[in-house]
């Protein structure tokens, strides 16, 4: 079964999500990787990986991402190898194409993918449902091939000297209407640094209001931590982006990660799951935090943490 | 000015699941509808376009009669027409093709959509929307500066707190992401006035291969998960303190 993956690079650097793809991608047959980029045959060896049967380069004129353009290069890729499984990172620059190219090739297609196998010669892929509570397999009848964006951070990345055979592919120029103008960073640099934390007491929506922040402020210094929150709190404008721990935040992994009234997003787990010890309070038995927290409490957080702030 | 939102009813799964008798879905008596948290920001976004530039808010939903309660939502919160389509399998592909057949007929200057939804986290439909119409689109939009004609400046938002500014010919697709503005609340009397607008309900064309067929749905083997700490506040409170003591010393 041949296997397709596209790199995914921002700034000059392959980002982590490509080595992760290589790994899923040969444990299904015989990979070749496509670089799509200004100067792909810059970023040729740090995706020529243990695994890695071939490496395509693709030249564009965007100096970074553009939709149109990467739209383009993967669908001429397609049509030149016809992999029977194309894998990209479920990430948001896959989002802004990957459906365009799977619709429009007629390709079957599935994203936010944990678990990819075979059955005889179709391809089944494992996707989560109703917030992560329920799994699903998927197949793919009547699809000639079949394009899949893979969650980050599950699969282990792909390490090790590979001996891929090198080339290019020529792809026709096309008039790219979504233009990429700079990158900005969007997080202020005064703040601290919750990377740099040993101990997170990260809090979520299950705080309910934004008079309660102040109070989960005060337990985080008389507990020594430094506080951090999910998304849902910076997007309610009650805490900077800074603070905020996940896929589009920061990646942390302290010793102690202390999280209140988080429910666990994937996108939250992505950036914490690592931690070194992961302790959850929530009044969901089933929040999806619980498991990858090595110690859990279903509790009122505001009692919880009232108790804590007398033992510290 | 005219703005279609594409918004979803989404489904929401509570502490306890049971599925249908063909195991391909959950029991529809174990979930509650509410109106996607992307797509209340993908209406907001419209409604503060038509603030400043005029013109109207269309929404537009690919699903069941129920859905059509998601819909009045939005009309609550000001927008000036709504139609429903139905008819259409429940895949992104499919959707995204149900709701092209209403669009195209809108001549939309910008269409929103949000990111994804928040029981199936696909992020596909927008982005498969704007291929089948044939329009320029971008993703995951944290900041929208549109004058009404020509191009708009956005911001997507990338992993890792960084922005990829980008400017967009339009007409255009841009998927939503939350936290771009801040939802208005319909109050009580516009929730009842959105009550007696009629929807505009239409048929899917039907066609297309769907994006896949779910082959079975069931709950995930948990792993180890926690080791759960039961008991008192401050029992949980003692036992919090002696992990987060210990590991730290």
């Amino acid at each position: 079964m041949s296997v397709l993956v596209i790199a995914e690079h921002l700034r000059g650097q392959v980002r982590d999500v490509t080595r992760e793809l290589i790994t899923a991608g040969r444990e299904l047959g015989p990979v070749t990787v496509a670089v799509i980029g200004q100067e792909p045959g810059s970023l040729v060896d740090a995706v020529n990986l243990d695994g890695v049967a071939e490496i395509v380069t693709v030249t564009i004129a965007a100096g970074e991402f553009e939709n149109d353009a990467y739209q383009a290069a993967v669908e001429a890729l397609i049509a030149d190898r016809q992999p029977r499984v194309t894998l990209l990172g479920f990430t948001v620059n896959s989002m802004a194409y990957g459906p365009a190219a799977a619709v429009r090739l007629g390709l079957g297609f599935a994203s936010d993918v944990h678990g990819v196998a075979l059955d005889g010669d179709a391809v089944i892929a494992t996707r989560s449902f109703y917030g992560s509570k329920v799994s699903a397999e998927l197949d793919f009848p009547g699809a000639d091939g079949v394009m899949l964006l893979l969650r980050p951070t599950v699969w282990a990345p792909a390490e090790g000297q590979g001996s891929a055979s090198v080339s290019s592919l020529e792809v026709a120029a096309v008039p790219s209407r979504a233009r990429h103008r700079e990158i900005v960073e969007a997080t202020t640099s005064s703040d601290v640094d919750i990377t740099q934390a040993d101990f997170l007491l990260s809090i979520g929506r299950g705080i309910g209001d934004k008079e309660n922040v102040e109070m989960f402020e005060e337990l985080a210094e008389k507990m020594g931590a430094t506080l951090s929150v999910s998304r849902p709190l910076v997007d309610a404008g009650w805490m900077p982006s800074s603070r905020q721990v996940g896929q589009s935040g920061k990646t942390v992994k302290p010793t102690v990660y202390l999280a209140f009234g988080i429910s666990g997003a994937v996108q939250h787990l992505a950036g914490m799951k690592t931690s070194g010890t992961i302790i959850a309070v929530n009044t969901d038995p089933e929040a999806a935090i619980f498991n990858v927290a090595q110690y859990g409490a279903k509790a009122d957080l505001f009692d919880v943490a009232e108790e804590l702030e007398k033992l510290f | 000015m005219r703005t279609v939102v594409c918004i979803k009813q989404v489904l929401q799964l509570g502490d306890e699941v049971e599925f249908t008798d063909d195991g391909l879905d959950v029991d529809p008596e174990y979930l509650d509808p509410a109106l996607n948290e992307w797509d209340s920001f993908a209406t907001e976004e419209a409604l503060q376009l038509r603030e400043r530039l005029g013109g109207e808010v269309v929404v537009v939903t690919c699903g069941p009669k129920q859905s059509e309660a998601a819909l009045r939502r939005c009309l609550a919160m000001g927008a000036d027409r709504a139609i429903r389509v139905e008819g259409a399998g429940r895949d992104p592909f499919s959707v995204a093709r149900a709701l092209a057949g209403v669009v195209r007929g809108e001549s939309a200057d910008l269409v929103l959509c949000g990111v994804q939804s928040s029981d199936a986290v696909q992020a596909a439909t927008g982005t498969a929307l704007a291929e089948l119409l044939d329009l320029p689109r971008a993703a995951v939009i944290t900041r929208l500066d549109y004058s009404g004609a020509g191009t708009a400046v956005v911001d997507r938002e990338l992993e890792g707190g960084l922005i990829d500014r980008v400017e967009v010919e339009t007409p255009a697709v841009l998927t939503i992401q939350t936290g771009i503005n801040e939802p208005r609340y319909a109050n009580l009397r516009a929730i009842k006035q959105a009550e007696q607008v009629e929807i505009d309900v239409r048929s899917a064309a039907g066609g297309g291969t769907p994006a896949y067929r779910i082959r079975k749905m069931f709950v995930p083997e948990r792993g180890e998960g926690a080791e759960m700490i039961d008991g008192s506040p401050a029992e949980i409170a003692a036992r919090i303190a002696s992990i987060v003591k210990e590991r730290l010393a």
